[in-house]
């Protein structure tokens, strides 16, 4: 039997605004001396275990301009595919790796960049094995409400391709908005489109 | 190899994760997805929080998608987060008034203490999370190199500010309350007073920024932002309310906000607290 208690709404969502680095990222705006740093800059505090990659992309309008006031913030498993969370369950993650990341983006250009490991392969609900992945939330003027999506491996294709997720999606034509693709050693590129022929897919969850 | 999971109904009549791009009307809650693996969090409400695209918000137009998102049941990527301790906090990070003030100096503005509780749609409280604030000053001007204001910088004012609930899901912080400020969008639009918020909650899922607004402005029903939310109902609930009984005497008034983040079905049998 179930009971579905009574519910509140949610706090409904407003944009993050033009100065969310003010908040987020103070240090890297000029607000020196509040923090001792910015939170979210370093998913690596130590000996951390795993392969080594940078992250790295673009956010772009529907006009194809990058967003220079925008944050964007990872979320990943650690190599082993545990989370560095109190909800973590099924053992103890990496303690040199966070496995969040905030980024304001380059000043000039936007572009983010995010040194961490590769993160390791986790469940799906039923217990199949999800691809390597990382969570991505977008925040910006302009978004209403944050944007959530992943960012998966172009060179994992045999996980990918069992993928509960990918596997899942009605278009197919559209799966490769959610591949990183490996530019050089240990270099992840993954550009975010908000619209277009492009656009990435974004996930309600 | 048997067929996926997935192809079946599961226990109790609902459906597996679903990826169909649902239409919900106005006021009516998805339900959390139930399986035998588990309780998910409640789906988003997407006709309570604002859509994407808002066209009298200028902005959304070229950062709007497009495309309908991909529904599915969290993950355990989803349902997992970072956890920030007491220790990332210094002692006046709570305190807008003194954390950029030099030499014994505050800021300049009516000063207030906001407090509020945090808790999911399950109306159980969220302890131990972070929520990082960012404002303008009493005259409206944020420290920004982008910002063009003519209202004054305030030489003992940053505009940030971060604190962590308690274990009952409380929090609180002091600041001076902020001024409206006029913002290049129709020609003459202006932001009531507002402070932004950021809060991790447990979980990715929950993960949410909004704004807090001062009860009896009359700037809120004006503004093309606050009107991005589609019912009058869900913008009262980012109206502060004034609570002369929280006041300290001779010092600082206050402002209650009370926060819901997503939460999980809970069902009689659940003696535990799952997931929170
Ligand atoms: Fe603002």
């Amino acid at each position: 039997m179930i009971r579905d208690v009574t519910r509140l709404k949610e706090t409904p969502s407003q944009t993050a605004g033009p100065y969310v680095h003010i908040g987020c990222t103070p240090n890297f705006c000029d607000i020196g001396g509040v923090y001792p740093h910015d939170l979210g800059s370093k998913l690596i505090t130590g000996d951390v275990t795993g392969e080594r990659i940078t992250i790295k992309g673009t956010v772009f309008d529907g006009t194809g301009t990058p967003l220079k006031d925008a944050l964007i913030e990872i979320w990943q498993a650690d190599s082993a595919g545990l989370y560095n969370s109190v909800n973590e369950t099924r053992g103890t993650a990496d303690a040199n790796f966070t496995g969040w990341g905030r980024s304001p983006g380059d000043m000039d250009t936007g572009e983010f960049t995010f040194e961490t490991v590769k993160p390791g392969a986790v469940p799906f609900r039923d217990g199949r094995m999800m691809a390597p992945h990382v969570t991505f939330w977008i925040v910006a003027r302009g978004i209403n409400l944050g944007l959530h999506t992943r960012m998966y491996f172009e060179d994992e294709a045999e996980a990918n391709a069992a993928d509960p997720i990918l596997s899942k999606i009605e278009h197919q034509n559209r799966v490769p908005t959610l591949m990183a693709r490996r530019e050089e050693d240990g270099v992840y590129r993954f550009d975010i489109h908000l619209q277009g022929a492009d656009e990435t897919i974004f996930f309600d969850v | 190899m048997t067929a996926p999971a997935d192809d079946r109904p599961a226990p109790g009549g609902e459906s597996e994760p679903h990826f169909t791009e649902k239409k919900h009307s106005p006021g009516q809650t998805p339900g959390g997805q139930r399986d035998k693996f588990g309780n998910s969090f409640y789906m988003r409400d997407r006709a309570w929080h604002p859509p994407a695209l808002t066209p009298l918000y200028k902005t959304s137009v070229a950062r709007s998608p497009q495309r309908a998102p991909l529904s599915f049941a969290t993950t355990i990527s989803e349902e997992t987060s970072p956890v920030f301790g007491n220790d990332v906090l210094g002692p006046l990070d709570n305190d807008l008034i003194h954390n950029f003030a030099k030499d014994g100096a505050g800021a300049i503005g009516p000063r207030i203490v906001v407090y509020g509780r945090v808790v999911d749609e399950a109306n159980r409280p969220v302890p131990n999370t972070l929520i990082e604030v960012w404002q303008a000053n009493a005259g409206g001007r944020y420290r920004h190199k982008k910002e063009g204001y003519l209202a004054p910088l305030d030489p003992n004012f940053g505009g940030c500010g971060r604190c962590i609930t308690d274990e009952n899901g409380w929090y609180e912080f002091r600041t001076v309350q902020p001024g409206p400020y006029p913002w290049p969008n129709g020609p003459n639009d202006w932001r009531p007073a507002h402070i932004h918020f950021s809060i991790f909650g447990h979980a990715f899922a929950q993960r949410l920024i909004s704004q807090l607004y001062f009860e009896g402005d009359p700037m809120i029903w004006q503004c093309p932002i606050v009107g991005t939310i589609p019912t009058p109902e869900a913008i009262e609930t980012l109206v502060a309310k004034l609570d002369m009984g929280a006041t300290i005497p001779m010092d600082a008034r206050a402002y209650r906000f009370d926060i819901v983040l997503r939460g999980k079905r809970q069902t009689l049998f659940e003696n535990r607290m799952e997931g929170l």
